[in-house]
């Protein structure tokens, strides 16, 4: 590979492609606005309370100066007779210190636990919501994409209501410098604030600039971040291939384009402080030159000048959180945008009104002339019509793309029939209570999915009944309980993400035994297409048996045991329901099924269009 | 799958980190940081010149401000023409400082943050290298979301050291040093009052800052269980809405976002307790500077020039002041994030060729294992096989099998060394495996792996992931071996197409089979599949073999399997036990001699029967 003559084409990248989202909004946008000021309206008096301490604090600031124009011009200026106007304005001074200390506590304290609340909220209100949207939406949406949501868009909207009070404190400081100038002198003010203008055209200026070189940088960020992730979780594949030079020189060179963004946008992020040291100098200047000529001829006082040189060192500080509070609140937008989708992502599978409990059913099962699609004019499942009875097991086999999987979730209502009825104990699902349908109904999905927390804690799951003795008689019933027991804490062994670190066969195990205490009537099973040993097989085959044992039970099977133990088979194609019978009917009939287990598939699915 | 090689521990804890919280592992840390921030001397000196230079220019500005004031008094009088022009160019000295004190900003801050970019850079190649270049047995023992966060967060949190730490450090010392030397010597007493916030406000921000630096740790580790609940909630969203357990759900997330939340709470109280006294102790010290300075000019002791240089100096000497905590925050945080992303870097890997190691010669392509023992590392106790010799040579199909357990896999990735042999040795051509370079090595032996990890990028630049500079016949031929080309020419974006997040987009048997495409393109000498068609059905398995079968006669091919049919072809079966070779044999032989072998196979074949009927 290192001595080849000049490459044609290297085919090799590092990290992904991902859609960069939009950082930026509208300023304004009410729709937002309200929206989200619906999550602010509970503590109302909280940001009420901050803006009042911001506006006190403001006033403070202004004032010192001003305090301290008085304790010169009319103390000690003023001779021994000042002496008593010095004393009283070092008190004002000394309260203005203390307004000024509360005044920010209360501000900081308020607003900061306000902000706080306010997004955990909405972060609330969006995960709450997330459990009653349709599966549909969750089937389309990475959860990655959502977890961005909830994390790093609700993280924006901390930083813009937190920065939105103390905006409310710089406008009035910037105002308030103004008119003390002003006031305190017209010619000098006019003339030194002329420089104000050149502040905001300037800066207004530059923002678009800095802004292209900020999403810039952010976007390279997130292409090394990948990058990296990828090498990590890659290693095996990476070091088997040999890749580690052509990856690192990949790496490298992303490394470096990330590198050149940043001081691009360092460079922008510093061209203004130059500009706006000079003009603050130049404004300086003219109160010494200009404010110095007035003092020497007696038609403007020596403390009105301290007062001028004071206010211009802070004249930049309201500008410059302006027109960074310009860009968080455009941010704000983008994510609020955000935030509002993910909130009216529509529930369209929700309890009828005068929905009742389900509570007692003979665990039958029925479709009634059942056609349904994802989207409505593509449906998946044609007229689809068969009915389970208590206590059978009915195993559904066809190739990939059947509908199989779309009929099992139906029974449990993931969503609605576009016609006919799914009927469970005789009930149209869509009239009883999902909370009650969902006990009389236990899952257990092809990929066994485990939670961070204890053996016991996942086999019992939702199910507040049972007890640590259920826990344990279920795993001993599905011969679980050997394996449980050799875990370095028994049951409660903690286990690793997603169950990492137990086998394929053992995380089956435990998904059945989360199925089994739940005892619910009926058994509704996507048994797991990955391959495990013999033993393991037997084993798994064994828990089966007894999981379905006085239940009714559905199972999209892939194993040949499985299929030959149903009651009755039912061989679905392309959302059709095609042959029906006993492995023995079906193989007589010499129909889909006969072929399909004639041409000895590991699973009767993963034929890959060979049907 | 052997459960001694997923006993996962916190990175930390593989890493040893000893000296994290001694004065003198920290020091060593921070020095070693400085010598990396170093390694663009001109930026770095660039930096701390420029930091330097606007430092003393800020103290200018008051002496000039207050020299105006004086101006206007001292020369009231009589001079009144001198003065005018004193105050021209006082203020011309004004603009030009202040422009100057722009400029020198401008350079301290873009170098400083130059610096840290490049520190950035520096150690995020060392650290990807050294992803790239730690052995399995490492990474089997840390959880993959441990090293993202050390990539990540601590790192980004060490390379800031040049801007947040030593550059800060030289700013504050001219102010401070140089400041107060000089407010000192203009009045003493005056002086020490002017500067009597300094140490209240330093202490308050330090003890704050390490405050909020120790609770950001916990912040951060009670948000990562809340991310976790809602990650797991929102992957597992069908398990949940499989047994109703919506508000189960909402109980888990509410817990851990109440815990988040209280801690952010506290951390709101940590900030604005000390920024509350820093800024009563600074108005305290003006008001005191206000007072003193007020009567000592009443008295004529002092100008009023004078009080408003010392007023204007306290404004500006009270950001870096507010900063020293920032400043604790960064030596305490480079010492501890710096401190676990060098103890990462220094790690060697356990499987490495001594660097003038040669590249295998191979000629005859004779795989040999002598006597070989191996435990894996993080159960060196637990024996994992014993003892175990066998020889293959070119040509030759080599199927092994065993009950769970018994070593099957864990042969397999000894011959291409992910692993080191505890005794014994396995040799290619005469050569030992640990005397000749790693990359020849791995370049002969090639394992097509159990679980196939796919790149999100086209299905083109994945089967030619071994060797990106293959040519497109080379990539069609090894995906037409592989029984993927047909799947592949059905699609409309073809080798272009994209493969989803970990290939999510393909079934389990694709994946396999892109898998094995991508092990073929190599040409490796030795090929093994590690149970790798577990998910490929039995008819396309059979096709399968049949295009391999050419290239087989050049190559060794070891397949380790579950399934009894995807070995039967194999001219030689090895039957594990325990770690041990019990059995050795083709099909045939091994079924007439009734042992462990013939066991399995009566186990697959009846099972179904039995359960059937």
């Amino acid at each position: 590979m290192t001595d080849r003559p000049t490459p044609p084409t290297l085919r090799a990248v590092v990290g992904s492609h991902r859609i960069a989202e939009e950082i930026f909004g509208t300023v304004y946008d009410p729709t937002i606005i309200r929206r989200i000021g619906a999550f602010v309206r509970p503590y109302r008096r909280e940001f009420v309370v901050s803006v009042i301490a911001v506006l006190v604090f403001t006033l403070t600031q202004l004032a010192m100066p001003m305090i301290i124009r008085h304790a010169i011009d009319k103390g000690v200026m003023a001779g021994p007779a000042g002496m008593g106007v010095l004393r009283v304005s070092l008190v004002v001074f000394g309260l203005t210190i203390a307004l000024n200390f509360i005044a920010s506590h209360v501000q900081e304290t308020v607003v900061g636990k306000a902000a706080e609340n306010v997004l955990f909220d909405i972060r609330r209100a969006m995960f709450a919501h997330l459990q009653r949207v349709s599966l549909g939406f969750m089937d389309k949406t990475e959860v990655g994409r959502l977890m961005s949501r909830l994390q790093g868009d609700v993280g924006s909207m901390q930083e813009f209501l937190e920065t939105s009070v103390l905006s409310v404190g710089d406008i009035v400081l910037l105002f308030g410098i103004v008119t003390l100038m002003l006031y305190l002198d017209v010619e000098l003010g006019l003339i030194t604030l002329a420089v104000l203008p050149v502040l905001f055209g300037v800066r207004l200026y530059w923002l678009p600039l800095a802004r292209q070189s900020f999403i810039a940088a952010h976007e390279t960020n997130s292409a090394v971040n990948g990058a990296l992730a990828e090498g990590i979780h890659a290693f095996r594949t990476v070091q088997a291939m040999g890749r580690e030079g052509v990856n690192a020189s990949l790496y490298r060179d992303k490394v470096l384009a990330n590198l050149a963004t940043h001081l691009h946008a360092a460079r922008l992020a510093q061209v203004l402080v130059p500009v706006v040291d000079t003009l603050t100098g130049l404004s300086m200047a003219l109160v010494v030159v200009l404010g110095g000529s007035m003092v020497l001829d007696r038609q403007l006082d020596v403390g009105v000048m301290v007062a001028f040189l004071f206010y211009i060192q802070r004249f930049f500080d309201p500008i410059r959180s302006l027109t960074i509070q310009y860009s968080v609140m455009q941010r704000a937008m983008a994510s609020g945008q955000r935030l509002i989708e993910v909130l009216d992502v529509p529930v369209s599978v929700a309890d009828a009104p005068g929905a009742v409990d389900l509570d007692q059913t003979d665990g039958s099962v029925e479709f009634d002339h059942v056609t349904f699609g994802y989207t409505p004019s593509q449906p998946v499942l044609h007229d689809l019509t068969f009915r389970v009875e208590p206590g059978q097991t009915v195993a559904l086999v066809g190739p990939t793309g059947s509908g199989k999987s779309s009929a099992m979730a139906l029974i449990h209502r993931f969503y609605d029939v576009t016609s006919g009825a799914v009927r469970v104990g005789g009930r149209d699902v869509r009239q009883v209570t999902q909370a009650s349908l969902s006990r009389q109904i236990a899952m257990v999905l092809q990929e066994p999915f485990l939670f961070t927390g204890t053996v016991l804690e996942n086999i019992r799951y939702n199910t507040p009944t049972a007890t640590r003795e259920s826990v344990v008689a279920a795993a001993t019933a599905l011969g679980a309980d050997a394996f449980i027991r050799a875990l370095p804490k028994g049951y409660d062994t903690m286990l690793g993400e997603r169950g990492g670190s137990l086998s394929t066969g053992q995380r089956q195990l435990l998904s059945f035994a989360r199925a089994l205490v739940a005892d619910a009537p009926i058994l509704v099973l996507d048994e797991a297409t990955a391959s495990v040993d013999s033993a393991t097989e037997q084993l798994i085959q064994n828990a089966l048996r007894t999981l379905l044992k006085g239940r009714t039970g559905l199972v999209i099977a892939h194993r040949l045991a499985t299929v030959r133990r149903a009651d009755k088979i039912m061989v679905l194609q392309a959302g059709r329901l095609v042959e029906s019978g006993t492995h023995r009917e079906l193989l007589t009939q010499d129909g889909l099924y006969a072929r399909l287990y004639r041409a000895n598939y590991a699973s009767f699915d993963d034929s890959d269009g060979g049907v | 799958m052997t459960s001694s090689r997923n006993s996962q521990r916190p990175v930390l804890e593989v890493m040893k980190i000893a000296d994290a919280h001694s004065l003198l592992g920290g020091l060593a840390t921070l020095w070693r940081m400085t010598k990396i921030a170093f390694l663009t001397p001109w930026t770095a000196s660039l930096g701390i010149m420029a930091t330097l230079i606007s430092a003393v220019l800020q103290l200018i500005i008051p002496r000039l401000l207050g020299h105006a004031i004086d101006l206007t008094q001292t020369l009231a009088q009589d001079h009144s023409g001198e003065a005018r022009a004193a105050l021209i160019t006082t203020a011309l000295w004004v603009l030009l400082v202040s422009a100057l004190r722009g400029v020198f900003t401008t350079f301290q801050n873009y170098y400083s943050e130059a610096v840290n970019h490049h520190t950035g850079v520096e150690l995020r190649l060392r650290y990807y290298e050294q992803v790239q270049r730690l052995s399995f047995g490492f990474h089997d023992s840390v959880h993959s979301g441990d090293l993202i966060t050390l990539g990540l967060l601590d790192l980004d949190g060490a390379r800031q050291f040049f801007s947040t730490g030593l550059a800060r450090i030289v700013l504050l010392a001219v102010l401070i040093g140089f400041g107060g030397v000089m407010l000192l010597q203009i009045d003493l007493v005056l002086g020490l009052l002017a500067l009597s916030f300094v140490p209240v406000v330093g202490w308050f921000s330090s003890v704050s800052q390490l405050r909020l630096r120790l609770t950001w740790r916990d912040l951060q580790d009670r948000m990562a269980v809340l991310s976790r609940v809602m990650e797991e909630n929102l992957g597992g969203i069908r398990v949940v809405r499989a047994f109703g357990a919506g508000d189960y759900e909402m109980g888990k997330f509410d817990a851990a976002s109440d815990k988040a939340l209280t801690l952010a709470h506290d951390r709101v109280d940590i900030r604005v307790r000390s920024t509350g006294i820093m800024t009563l102790a600074f108005l305290g010290s003006m008001g005191l500077v206000l007072w003193v300075g007020g009567e000592k000019v009443m008295a004529g002791t002092l100008s009023v020039g004078t009080l408003t240089a010392f007023l204007t100096f306290m404004t500006i000497l009270q950001m870096p002041v507010r900063q020293l905590g920032m400043l604790v925050n960064s030596f305490a945080r480079t010492a501890t994030c710096g401190a676990r992303v060098f103890a990462f870097l220094d790690l060697r890997p356990a499987v490495a060729s001594p660097s003038d190691a040669p590249d295998l010669q191979l000629s005859d392509i004779a795989l040999r294992f002598e006597n070989v023992d191996f435990a894996y590392p993080a159960a060196r106790d637990a024996p994992v096989l014993r003892d175990v010799s066998f020889s293959a040579r070119k040509g030759e199909t080599i199927g092994i099998i065993g009950p769970p357990g018994s070593g099957k896999s864990t042969l397999a990735h000894l011959i291409p060394r992910y692993y080191d042999l505890t005794g014994g040795r396995i040799t290619i051509d005469g050569q030992d495996i640990t005397k000749v370079s790693l990359s020849s090595l791995r370049r002969a032996a090639v394992v097509v792996a159990q679980d196939v990890f796919l790149f999100t990028t086209t299905l083109e630049n994945n089967i030619a992931y071994a060797d990106p500079w293959a040519g497109v016949e080379a990539i069609e031929g090894a995906a037409d071996d592989a029984q993927i080309n047909d799947h592949i020419a059905g699609l409309s974006a073809r080798y272009h197409t994209l493969v989803g997040e970990r290939g999510s987009s393909l079934s389990g048997g694709q994946r396999q089979r892109l898998a094995i495409a991508r092990a073929l393109v190599p040409n490796p000498a030795i090929l093994i599949f590690d149970d790798s068609t577990a998910a490929v059905d039995a008819a396309t398995e059979a096709r399968l073999r049949a295009a391999l079968q050419e290239g087989a006669a050049e190559r060794v091919t070891l397949i380790v399997a579950h399934r009894l049919n995807s070995l039967q072809h194999a001219d030689r079966i090895l039957v594990l036990k325990e770690g041990r070779l019990v059995e050795t044999g083709s099909h045939a032989d091994l079924l007439a001699q009734g042992g462990l072998y013939r066991a399995l196979y009566d186990l697959q074949t009846n099972a179904e029967d039995r359960q059937g009927t």
